[in-house]
């Protein structure tokens, strides 16, 4: 049976160092709302997101006070809107109408965001997709809990240059349009390269073609057991360290395996997968980077922090897969710097720069996230920083994703606050020779070659 | 969930921490028997001065709802000064047990 050191374990996770289930996010295909007329697509999709997720908080809600541990947010992935209104779709209004609908039906349910306003163009783009895109400006600054994202690349496909370009302007026309709101609208927009089918993290989740009609993911957290954990352990050799950063992952992806199987039998909804990362939050020691530091390193962005990183993603990845048969989405260690109090001290004191953040997303899930950048960054110079981060995934053969916020008006030296979970965060400095002659070379870079790793 | 409980191994775990004083164990205790909710296991501490008792009750056949025991052993805590919180068995046997 289970005993008083145990509870106290488990309780002392949850009261004292911010374990959580970040999130539970419901999938649904809307390609059964495909239609050729752009109103009937919104009712249609208003009706089935209202009627397939109303139990979903109230679910959520249940889960959490039963086994007493925080469900942070419930939310939606959907499939990507460039697919099911490609057709009925004639200008960026018709989507912009469809995000709003989106909006209203996402608020009705009461979950905290809707992810999906999509395009998945690795390839190239289709007129109705090239229209969605440069719909995203207008679409997020009129709309509050809808995100968005653009994969632009894979380790199959190749990087599609002409969307890499075509994002570095979304990007600031969205931070223009939403500049009175701290440029808010580009913290819910994401571009990646190898986009994951079920991630349940916003902002970059919608729900892929390839999946059923509804489906549940759970998206675990617990940056802060795992710096607890290793707190105990100063001193003591590698071994030590990575049995016990793989322990502490498996026993938080256990309660993320717990939650996701009940919320599935609640709701009648097929259960996905566990994505098993390590999501931190601005609240003290909810860190990943104080993790690095609880490692040995001085501040994140000291030499050896690429390495440190590397381990720790690897053993929460081997502790995890242990708890689930089911793991996918980004599963590993996010380097997000607004949302992580560990990461905006190491920005503030000189440690930690754009470059060395770009190092870290080569051994860790994800990418260049939630980074403040100057206002008056240029549209090619933020499609380079893209470029880069795609081509590293591409390489790699891994998830990377792009979420910059130009902040309009500030420069470095500046802070911008976005609030809640999303934190606040220094305006870094960002290269500023110019790469413009690449940037606007037109077509794709070819997919790599899958031999001769070196 | 949240409706009767009526699957047979319903074990939740009551932990009960806060400052101490005569008469918590009793106080509980009363509330379960009277609400016929059998106790499986008692174990308390005390960690730096403060009491922190663990119970494991089975809630088999049991009318009440989880939520409602829930918020009547959550006040029955805030009246006698510490804090009462039930959880389902299962969060922790699946953190502790592979």
């Amino acid at each position: 049976m289970i005993n008083i050191y145990e509870v106290n374990e488990t309780n002392n996770m949850i009261e004292k160092d911010n374990l959580d289930v970040r999130t539970i996010t419901l999938g649904l295909s809307l390609l059964d709302c495909a239609d050729n007329d752009i109103d009937r697509i919104c009712d249609k999709v208003y009706e089935k997101i209202t009627h397939r997720a109303q139990n979903l908080v109230k679910t959520g809600e249940e889960i959490s006070r039963e086994y007493g541990i925080p469900i942070v947010n419930k939310r939606i992935s959907v499939t990507p809107v460039s697919l099911i209104a490609g057709q009925a779709a004639k200008s960026s209004d018709d989507f912009v109408k469809l995000a709003k609908r989106l909006d209203k039906a996402a608020k009705a349910v009461g979950v905290n965001f809707l992810g999906g306003y999509s395009a998945l163009v690795n390839k190239g783009m289709t007129p109705a997709e090239e229209l969605m895109i440069r719909s995203i400006p207008d679409a997020l600054s009129s709309t509050d809990i809808v995100c968005s994202s653009v994969n632009v690349g894979s380790t199959r496909d190749g990087i599609n240059m002409d969307a890499v370009r075509l994002m570095g302007d979304v990007i600031l026309e969205t931070a223009s349009k939403t500049a009175d709101n701290d440029c808010l609208g580009c913290a819910k927009l994401v571009v990646f390269t190898n986009a994951p089918d079920d991630n349940p993290f916003m902002a970059g989740a919608f729900h892929g073609v390839t999946m059923p009609d509804a489906v549940i993911n759970v998206g675990v957290s617990g940056p802060g057991v795992v710096r607890y954990a290793l707190s105990k352990i100063h001193g003591a050799d590698f071994e030590t360290l990575c049995e016990t950063v793989k322990t502490t992952a498996c026993k938080i992806t256990r309660v993320g395996q717990l939650v996701a199987k009940e919320a599935s039998r609640m709701l009648n909804i097929p259960f996905g997968i566990v994505d098993l990362s390590l999501a931190p939050t601005p609240a003290i020691g909810d860190s990943v980077a104080d993790i690095l530091c609880e490692m040995g390193l001085e501040h994140a962005g000291a030499p050896g922090t690429t390495a440190a990183l590397a381990l720790l993603n690897d053993q929460v990845k081997k502790g995890g897969v242990m708890a689930s048969s089911y793991v996918g989405g980004l599963s590993g260690a996010f380097i997000p710097v607004s949302e992580d109090q560990g990461m905006i001290d190491a920005v503030e004191a000189g440690a930690l720069t754009i470059e060395k953040l770009e190092a870290m997303t080569c051994v860790c899930s994800v990418g260049l996230d939630m980074i403040a950048i100057p206002g008056d960054t240029k549209a090619t110079t933020i499609s380079g920083i893209i470029a880069d981060e795609m081509a590293i995934g591409m390489i790699n053969q891994k998830t990377t994703a792009v979420r910059l916020i130009p902040v309009i008006g500030k420069g470095v030296g500046d802070r911008v606050e976005f609030g809640g979970l999303l934190g606040y965060a220094p305006i870094m400095p960002v290269n500023a020779f110019s790469c413009d002659d690449f940037v606007n070379r037109t077509g794709r870079i070819p997919a790599p070659i899958h031999s001769f790793k070196n | 969930m949240g409706n009767k409980m009526d699957n047979k191994t319903d074990k939740v775990i009551i932990t009960v921490v806060g400052k101490d004083t005569v008469g918590i164990i009793a106080k509980v205790c009363t509330y379960l028997a009277d609400n016929h909710i059998n106790i499986l296991d008692i174990s308390q501490t005390i960690v730096s001065g403060y009491f922190n008792m663990m119970m494991i009750v089975d809630m088999a056949d049991v009318d009440k709802k989880f939520a409602d025991m829930a918020d009547d052993l959550e006040s029955l805590g805030h009246d006698i000064g510490v804090v009462i919180k039930c959880q389902k068995e299962e969060i922790f046997d699946s953190m502790h047990r592979v």
